[in-house]
């Protein structure tokens, strides 16, 4: 079990990495991820919430009751969530327009609750700092290529700059919710051919 | 029993710095969230209907005290004269809560303009609201006394196809705004006279 910190931390870019090896917080994943944008933001979001959770998890893993403990990672999540929710809206209110109820909804996002639950609970404080920022990062990344596929196959255009040539017929099915589905079934089937060789 | 108080006392001290934090937080960013829905969502709506301003409607606003709720009201410097307003009104639309901004001619009592401020109505057939035209122009030179309601209910206002409910809910607000805007004319005609002319 005894991994080093830089494991911890990579293990969440590929072989943990949310949405694609852990199946977690699959709701965000498929709702915010039609364009790029979007889904890097919301996976910023979630990193934040993420790293801080697990450090106070597991700075207080010794003192919180186990009976109780979920409700206290969610009120430790519940509350880093309204402070990004509240900061978002300060300075960067366009994103928080298109993000809208997904931001909140980061408190039930099992990928937060399952690391707190999972590792940030039973392991020190420098293994949970990086056990979040990892899979933090890897669920930015996963947003991001998710968001970067379907907004480039949906709409033939990335930022506004267009990528698939002017006779690309934008394949609109990709940028709504049925098509997250298989853009995420099809990229997890790409990652598993990679993996095997 | 130990235990009992041991998570009683937890979770108690954890909620209430969550409070704390989260109290000192909206705070500080307040004043910057106010500012962007300004910018952001009431400005174009502002800008619109106060088109022929000579001056600038954002910077040419008071708070008028309704009761115990507060009222913005922006200013418009027509023809040397200040005698259009806007405000803003709630109506209930089909996504829930949305905000009208409403402008009146002071001297008339007349709608000049309104316009969709906030709203989370469905995009593409309530979100129409916000863009259509005509549906916006029919409510111009309407008396701000009279009770408005959609053709359906015996009314004057013609709804937007497939958007009956957004329709009533911008009727809603207005009926609201009339009532608003008697109780606190006299307080807006005196903020007026102590503008810089």
């Amino acid at each position: 079990m005894a991994k080093t910190l830089a494991q911890e931390f990579t293990k969440g870019l590929w072989d943990e990495i949310p949405p694609f090896r852990l199946v977690l917080g699959l709701c965000p994943a498929l709702g915010v991820s039609t364009t790029m944008e979007n889904g890097i933001g919301m996976g910023i979001a979630t990193t934040f919430v993420l790293i801080c959770s697990n450090i106070l998890v597991s700075l207080f893993r010794n003192i919180i009751p186990t009976k109780v403990r979920i409700v206290c990672f969610i009120i430790i999540i519940a509350t880093f969530v309204t402070l990004v929710e509240l900061l978002m809206q300060a300075y960067t209110y366009e994103l928080f327009l298109k993000l809208g109820v997904f931001i909140p909804l980061i408190v039930v996002n099992c990928v937060v609750l399952g690391r707190a639950e999972a590792f940030a609970y039973k392991n020190k404080l420098l293994p949970s700092l990086a056990d979040g920022l990892g899979i933090g990062l890897g669920f930015t990344m996963a947003l991001g290529a998710l968001g970067f596929v379907r907004e480039v196959l949906g709409t033939g255009a990335c930022y506004g700059v267009n990528l698939m040539g002017s006779s690309y017929k934008p394949f609109t099915f990709m940028v709504e919710a049925p098509g997250a589905f298989v853009a995420l079934g099809l990229m997890l089937c790409l990652m598993n051919m990679v993996g095997k060789k | 029993m130990r235990e009992l108080i041991k998570m009683v006392v937890i979770l108690t001290i954890l909620s209430s710095f969550s409070g704390g934090i989260l109290a000192y937080v909206k705070d500080v960013t307040e004043k910057d969230i106010d500012m962007q829905r300004l910018k952001f969502e009431k400005a174009p709506a502002i800008k619109e209907i106060l088109a022929n301003a000579t001056n600038d409607p954002l910077k040419d606003r008071f708070v008028v005290m309704d009761g115990k709720k507060k009222v913005s009201v922006f200013v418009g410097k027509v023809d040397e004269k200040f005698n259009f307003i806007t405000f803003e009104a709630q109506g209930k639309g089909f996504g829930g809560d949305m905000g009208v901004m409403i402008g009146v001619n002071l001297e008339e009592d007349k709608i000049i303009g309104i316009g969709v401020t906030t709203h989370s109505e469905t995009p593409g057939i309530g979100s129409k609201a916000k863009t259509d035209k005509a549906f916006k122009a029919q409510f111009v030179d309407m008396a701000l006394v009279e009770k408005f309601s959609v053709k359906d209910d015996g009314g004057a206002v013609d709804t937007i196809s497939g958007a009956t409910v957004t329709s009533k809910g911008v009727c809603i607000a207005l009926n609201q705004a009339s009532a608003l805007y008697k109780r606190i004319k006299p307080e807006i005609l005196k903020k007026i006279n102590e503008l810089p002319k």
